[in-house]
């Protein structure tokens, strides 16, 4: 029932009583669903989104690009694995396009990152060249806008 | 100087809306939940504010020609047949408005004569009564009843008219009970009205926000057409309330007495308003569907975390609007909701401001996110179990 993952993807904090009332059913009905799509692999995590901006965290984002040559039998699945099996990697994707795979991660500090691509990821064997893109501001994630809360600014007329 | 000898007396006699005071007490207070908003919480669609930003850099500033732009009218023309087998020529019989609201103003006073009976019922939005009186009418209340589903009756309604009856507001869905009329129930109203000159006015506002089955206009109905004004807008289908844009269908021969008021009292609609308009009509389907859908989750939510904590509610078939029968709680209204801001933390609208027999019952808008919902709820729940 997409309605549920739907609802699921936008607050992950809707209880099951929630979710039951929201779209008429029952609550064992909800509990039981989403067990079967976290048993299924379909749910496959939950997270908080968080303005990283608006803490003291130091960090900075990159978007690198790849290109790589695939080994002949073995495709793009084991050079993907090589790469996202580092905790530094976030985000991994097989693009169409001038190039094959976009890496995203999170340093403390541009050097760090820079030291990143160069020792771990420019050196795998398949890997043709990367092109490191930094992040300098983060506007909209998962259909949410980053920047100043939202302020209810309706009238009260009826 | 003695502004009341100066002062208009039909305008002294109108009654201020009895719920701004309340509403007043609450800007002294903070940490308050408010569930008493009658809009819509979504933003208008970016699509349609687009169209509106190119329209004024295009240079469209100017007025449009009295009853609204030809492209508008011809859409609303289209969308009302595609929505609700609604037949209205974009030439003669289609005003565009400054919102809903003027489309009601205009349908009394080009129809009410001096001393006209206009049926209201009740609960319902507050402004028929006071336009009817500036128009010269005389409101007539007619109270639904909970056991009716606050729907008017083909008896309550053959017992109201008399010969000076000249109007009857038809205020489905409605605003505050969300109570809708079906097809077979719009017939009975029909079948009362046909054969005499008592006319419709038909406040479709709501009309895209049903639940569960799709709006009927008593216009569609055999013999009707010829006797209803039907008033809407694009402010609660598509998020649209601060564009203020209406519009009116009736017969060419009523138009025509509308226009020449709209034409002198308004001169045209917001220009760039009409452009958003059109690009709503045209590609906003989709968008009335996601909220719609998004309303229902809310409507269940809220009326199902009220009867959980054994508040009765009358399930509400469209609008935004929980209507909870509070009477158990042994207070009249007002008291009630008073010592729920002070006591609870959250606001709801007194039923009594949709008319007295709103007595005993509240407003509660599902125009908000469920997240807001439920902390108001924890709230209210808190409230009436120190009650009792």
């Amino acid at each position: 029932m997409n309605e549920l993952l739907k609802l699921l993807e936008n607050d992950a904090r809707l209880t099951p009583e929630a979710l039951a009332m929201m779209l008429d059913k029952e609550v064992g009905d909800i509990r039981t669903m989403i067990d079967e799509y976290e048993r299924d692999g379909v749910i496959v995590g939950y997270h908080t989104m968080i303005d990283w901006d608006k803490t003291d965290r130091e960090y900075v984002t990159a978007m690198i690009e790849i290109k790589i040559t695939p080994q002949r039998g073995r495709g793009y699945d084991h050079i993907a694995q090589k790469i996202y099996n580092y905790p530094e990697v976030e985000t991994l994707y097989l693009m169409s396009g001038g190039f094959d795979l976009a890496v995203f991660i999170k340093g403390r500090t541009m050097r760090e990152v820079a030291y990143f691509v160069a020792q771990k990821l420019a050196t795998l064997e398949d890997v043709v060249s990367t092109a490191t893109h930094f992040v300098l501001r983060k506007y909209k994630d998962n259909n949410v806008v980053y920047g100043a809360a939202p302020v209810d600014e309706r009238g009260n007329e009826f | 100087m003695d502004y009341e000898k100066i002062l208009s007396r039909t305008a002294q006699e109108i009654k201020p809306s009895g719920i701004r005071k309340f509403f007043d007490l609450i800007g002294s207070m903070n940490d308050v939940i408010a569930l008493t908003v009658g809009q819509p919480d979504f933003v208008t669609p970016w699509h349609i504010r687009v169209s509106a930003i190119e329209s004024l850099e295009r240079g469209n500033t100017y007025y449009t020609s009295n009853s609204g732009t030809p492209e508008l009218r011809a859409e609303i023309s289209s969308y009302m047949k595609r929505r609700f087998d609604l037949s209205y020529d974009p030439a003669s019989e289609i005003i565009v408005t400054v919102g809903g609201s003027e489309a009601i103003d205009l349908a009394m006073r080009a129809l009410v004569n001096p001393g006209d009976e206009v049926i209201v019922p009740q609960p319902s939005f507050v402004c028929y009564g006071p336009i009817a009186s500036l128009a010269g009418g005389v409101p007539i209340v007619l109270e639904t009843k909970e056991e009716d589903c606050f729907k008017l009756t083909p008896a309550a309604l053959k017992a109201a008219l008399t010969p000076k009856t000249k109007l009857l507001v038809l205020p489905y869905p409605n605003n505050p009970t969300g109570a809708i009329l079906t097809g077979e129930e719009l017939e009975g109203i029909a079948e009362v009205l046909r054969g005499t000159d008592v006319m419709v006015l038909s406040d479709e506002i709501y009309a895209e926000l049903t639940y569960g089955r799709d709006h009927v206009s008593i216009a569609s109905l055999p013999g009707m057409r010829e006797r209803t004004v039907v008033a809407s807008g694009f402010s609660k289908s598509y998020a649209m309330t601060g564009w203020r844009l209406g519009y009116t269908l009736a017969p060419a021969e009523v138009t025509k007495q509308m226009l020449k008021i709209h034409q002198y009292a308004i001169m045209c609609a917001p220009t760039a308003s009409q452009f958003a308009a059109v690009e709503a009509m045209k590609n906003g389907d989709a968008d009335i569907e996601m909220m719609r859908a998004e309303y229902n989750r809310r409507r269940r939510y809220l009326v199902g975390g009220l009867r959980g904590m054994g508040i009765e509610c009358f399930q509400p078939e469209g609008a935004f609007y929980a209507w909870p029968n509070i009477s158990k709680f042994g207070m009249p209204s007002e008291a009630f909701c008073q010592k729920l801001l002070y006591e609870g933390g959250v606001v709801i609208v007194p039923g009594t401001a949709f008319g007295e027999c709103g007595e005993g019952f509240a407003r509660i808008s599902y125009a908000y996110s469920v997240e807001h919902i439920a902390k108001a709820l924890d709230r209210i729940e808190k409230f009436i179990s120190k009650l009792s």
